[in-house]
């Protein structure tokens, strides 16, 4: 009884290292290192590739594909994939040509559009949340679902009579700069997405629906409702980057973005997001997007043809994944047995 | 520290083992000597390097230093299969079969005999496996597959494949963990006529009744190092607890009154058919209630229905007269009750989530400013309750996985009580936790109950059920047998309530 008073209060530090070796040994720096370096090098080594010229349509390139990275991070952050993201794209921009065909102004057909995005986004979270199926299929169904719906809406013609202004701004810089005006968007959005991830009682239950689904169930994290929403917001933002695509383009077809959601998951994973759940972060994910753009853009200048391009961003990402699973498994020959596996590590006590 | 007999060489000896994972040291001297036909206890608090003993033992783990005899010869396991092959069996707290498979499939599993052409002779494989229950005088059908056996069943099924194999040395950790108290006695008989055809046994126990009842050896160990070896019959369970804190711990169950107030939680007519039937109970305000009963009994599955994590068909919960809604843990977080789960690293942890996080994870909404919550504010609130229940660890964005099993728990109490809960659960609250921790955890449940907090306690330990309930409600098949005040509980009252379906205890 009379121990308690005899020992010494306790005193916790926050962290058990130092700042600098949280903040720059970690996964998303080592792709945010590697992004400056390839940058600087193919700066320095591929002709006409630090025009801002360059700048510009690299960036317009890559902003579907960022804007749709930032859902898709929170959802194979709890474990979760949404492979339909492209098709809702597809989707979205034969909802915006056929009601903008039919008269109805750009602002009105493309709160449509996103609404049927939502919409398509809440079919993927009821069938995997209510009924129970795995995303994976539910997705890929959906993935064929959607597309098709999309190439049945408009056949195989295309819409492409937009309002002059909207096309022009899809395309536009932030005046004075090579940045295109949708980057703004793109940011609004980013910051947001890091604010709901990194900084609220949401996002702390999305990381441990992704570590432990039932711990998380028993700490009162309401799952099903945690991975509905996602799937929602998933839906409503791929609608906005297919928006953005129809607009960029002016053309609104059926089978705009086809393949896409691979690009989007490839630069997820590279960006330091764990396919397992549990890990990642949102500026690793933005870096990994602009890693792989700047990788092709720059390859593409100095003339390397596509397949080899898409031979050398898969090796990347494979030995991004490796890498990690290199790097988990020195740590767990070095501390000894793994969090998974086994007692927990002893000498703590 | 008596000395033992030095003529045969022991069946496994090891003296002065050390091991340590990169700066963290496990064991730096781990010494046993093992003899044949003898039945040794192992014992030590959580972190006092038992398991990481037994991984060397069983190939899992190489030692830094030291020396290892298997029966007076040095030997260097590189693998399990290895220590597997030198005749060395480890039977774990749950093991790990094929569920789809029958019980002969499993024995026999990467060894199957073959008969004529190569083809697996399942009559011999039958055969064998009949002759080897037998021996070990269970009841089992070898044709049945392993999925739905009881834990203890599977137990069993793990020894049969050691001695099959001829293991010399046999090793159970925890094994009596999740077992009621018929299937210990059934393994215990089997562990005695192993002993009696002269195999060595390793018997790594936190209940120090079982360790009497069966062993004729104990060795303790601290801190990574070997501390004692006594014959049974020289020690007592005092002077073991001694040797494994290093101090004298003064109360084990330390139970102080409280006013009992009003009803808190009402339970009224709880069904799910084939779970739980007619579950209705009232715990008052600073009143512990113990469930007790055997594994199995439908304890947790009550637990978990009324925090509403499982479902019911039928049935109310009220807390302070408000009525909850079915299946919503956070209705249930709301209105004040708190659950401790029974399977601290599935249920209770994230454990590859850092000490801070876990320990706001049931408050996260509430820390929240504005919406915004940071590592800050997780930090100030964790250091608190980490503080108050003086977890053991060096940072508070360390994993929780990688602190010891009572360190864990407090953890899980320090998430649980930070949320000012009405009605405390704890589910098993001292399951594989060291004696030290046990007894803090103990204190900490009368100190809360002491402040008017309404506690139900599961617990499989009767000592522990007898020591700290105010009432004991016994739970037999899903029903609520018997309801039993604080000084009408024994031993054998909950025991019989627990073992007989007719209500009314003796």
């Amino acid at each position: 009884m009379t121990d308690t008073a005899q020992r010494a209060p306790r005193t916790y530090k926050d962290f058990g290292q130092p700042l600098w070796r949280r903040i720059l040994l970690t996964r998303e720096m080592a792709i945010v290192g590697l992004l400056v370096i390839v940058y600087l090098v193919a700066a320095l080594s591929v002709r006409n590739f630090a025009a801002p010229i360059t700048i510009t349509y690299l960036l317009l390139d890559v902003a579907a594909i960022l804007m749709i990275a930032l859902p898709m991070t929170l959802i194979i952050i709890t474990g979760e994939i949404d492979l339909s993201v492209a098709s809702i794209v597809g989707l979205s921009s034969v909802v915006l040509g056929t009601l903008h065909q039919a008269g109805l102004p750009i602002e009105a057909a493309g709160l449509v559009a996103i609404v049927v995005g939502a919409i398509a986004g809440a079919v993927n979270g009821f069938f995997i949340t209510v009924v129970g199926l795995p995303s994976l299929a539910v997705t890929i169904g959906t993935l064929a679902l959607f597309r098709g719906l999309a190439v049945g809406l408009l056949g195989t013609t295309a819409v492409t009579d937009f309002t002059e202004f909207w096309t022009d701004l899809a395309k536009s810089k932030i005046p004075g700069t090579p940045i295109p005006s949708v980057m703004i968007l793109f940011v609004v959005l980013a910051i947001a997405f890091a604010i709901v991830l990194h900084f609220t009682a949401f996002g702390r239950g999305i990381f441990a629906i992704g570590l432990s689904s039932e711990a998380a169930r028993f700490s009162g994290v309401n799952v099903e409702r945690t991975k509905f929403i996602l799937f929602v917001l998933s839906g409503a933002v791929s609608a906005l980057a297919g928006i953005y695509y129809t607009l960029r383009f002016g053309s609104a077809r059926g089978d705009n973005a086809t393949g896409l959601e691979l690009s989007v998951i490839a630069a997820v994973l590279l960006g330091g997001v764990s396919i397992f759940g549990g890990r990642g972060a949102i500026h690793g994910v933005i870096a990994g997007v602009l890693l792989i753009g700047i990788l092709s853009s720059a390859l593409r200048l100095a003339n390397v043809t596509s397949d080899v391009i898409n031979i050398i961003t898969g090796a990347l990402l494979v030995a991004s994944v490796v890498s990690t699973s290199i790097l988990a498994w020195a740590r767990r020959r070095r501390v000894g047995p793994g969090v998974k596996k086994g007692p927990p590590a002893p000498g703590q006590d | 520290m008596t000395s033992i007999g030095t003529a045969p060489p022991p069946a496994l000896e090891l003296s002065r083992i050390a091991k340590a994972f990169g700066a963290v040291i496990a064991l730096t001297n781990g010494t046993l000597r093992l003899e044949s036909g003898s039945i040794h206890a192992l014992v030590g608090e959580n972190g006092a390097g038992k398991s990481t003993l037994v991984k060397i033992i069983a190939g899992l783990y190489q030692r830094d230093a030291g020396e290892f005899l298997l029966e007076g010869h040095p030997v260097d396991f590189t693998s399990t299969a290895a220590a597997k092959a030198a005749g060395i069996a480890v039977i774990y707290q749950e093991p790990t079969l094929f569920p789809d498979l029958s019980v002969t499939e499993n024995i026999f599993m990467g060894r199957q005999p073959t008969g004529a052409l190569g083809m697996i002779d399942r009559r011999a494989m039958h055969d064998e496996a009949l002759a080897l229950f037998e021996r070990l005088g269970v009841r089992i059908d070898p044709d049945r597959p392993t999925l739905g056996l009881s834990i203890a069943d599977q137990q069993i099924i793990e020894i049969a494949k050691a001695i099959s194999l001829d293991a010399k040395v046999l090793i159970m950790d925890e094994p009596t963990a999740a077992l009621s108290g018929v299937e210990v006695d059934r393994l215990f008989a089997v562990a005695r006529s192993l002993r009696d055809e002269g195999r060595a046994i390793l018997f790594i126990s936190h209940r120090f009744d079982e360790v009497f009842s069966l062993c004729d050896t104990v060795t303790v160990m601290r801190d990574g190092a070997y501390i004692a070896t006594s014959a049974i019959e020289d020690t007592t369970v005092d002077a073991i607890v001694r040797q494994m804190v290093g101090r004298d711990v003064t109360t084990l169950f330390p139970k102080t009154p409280a006013t009992i107030g009003d009803d808190v939680l009402v339970v009224e007519g709880l069904n799910q058919p084939g779970v739980f039937h007619d579950v209705s109970f009232t715990v008052r305000s600073g009143e512990i209630v113990a469930l007790a009963g055997l594994v199995g009994a439908g304890r947790s599955e009550i637990a978990r229905a009324v925090f509403g994590i499982d479902p019911y068909s039928s049935g109310t919960v009220r807390v302070g007269g408000q009525l909850l809604r079915k299946r919503k843990p956070t209705a249930a977080m709301a209105a004040g009750i708190a659950l401790v789960p029974e399977d601290r690293r599935q249920q209770g942890l994230v454990l590859e989530a850092s000490v801070a996080r876990n320990a706001t994870m049931a408050i996260r909404r509430a820390l929240s400013r504005f919406g915004l919550l940071t590592t800050g504010m997780e930090n100030a609130s964790a250091r608190i309750w980490a503080s108050r229940l003086e977890v053991k660890t060096n940072a508070l964005d360390t994993e929780v996985g990688t602190l010891s099993g009572g360190n864990q728990q407090k953890v899980v109490l320090a998430k649980w009580l930070a949320t000012d809960p009405r009605v405390l659960i704890v589910d098993e609250p001292t399951r594989g936790i060291d004696v030290g921790t046990k007894a803090e955890v103990h204190r900490l449940l009368s100190e809360l109950a002491g402040q008017g907090l309404a506690i139900i306690m599961i617990s499989s330990e009767l000592p522990e059920v007898l020591g700290m309930a105010d009432r004991v409600l016994v739970v037999h098949e899903g029903r609520i047998t018997a309801d039993i005040p604080r000084a009408e509980a024994t031993a054998e009252s909950v025991m019989f309530a627990a073992t007989h379906s007719s209500g009314e205890a003796a």
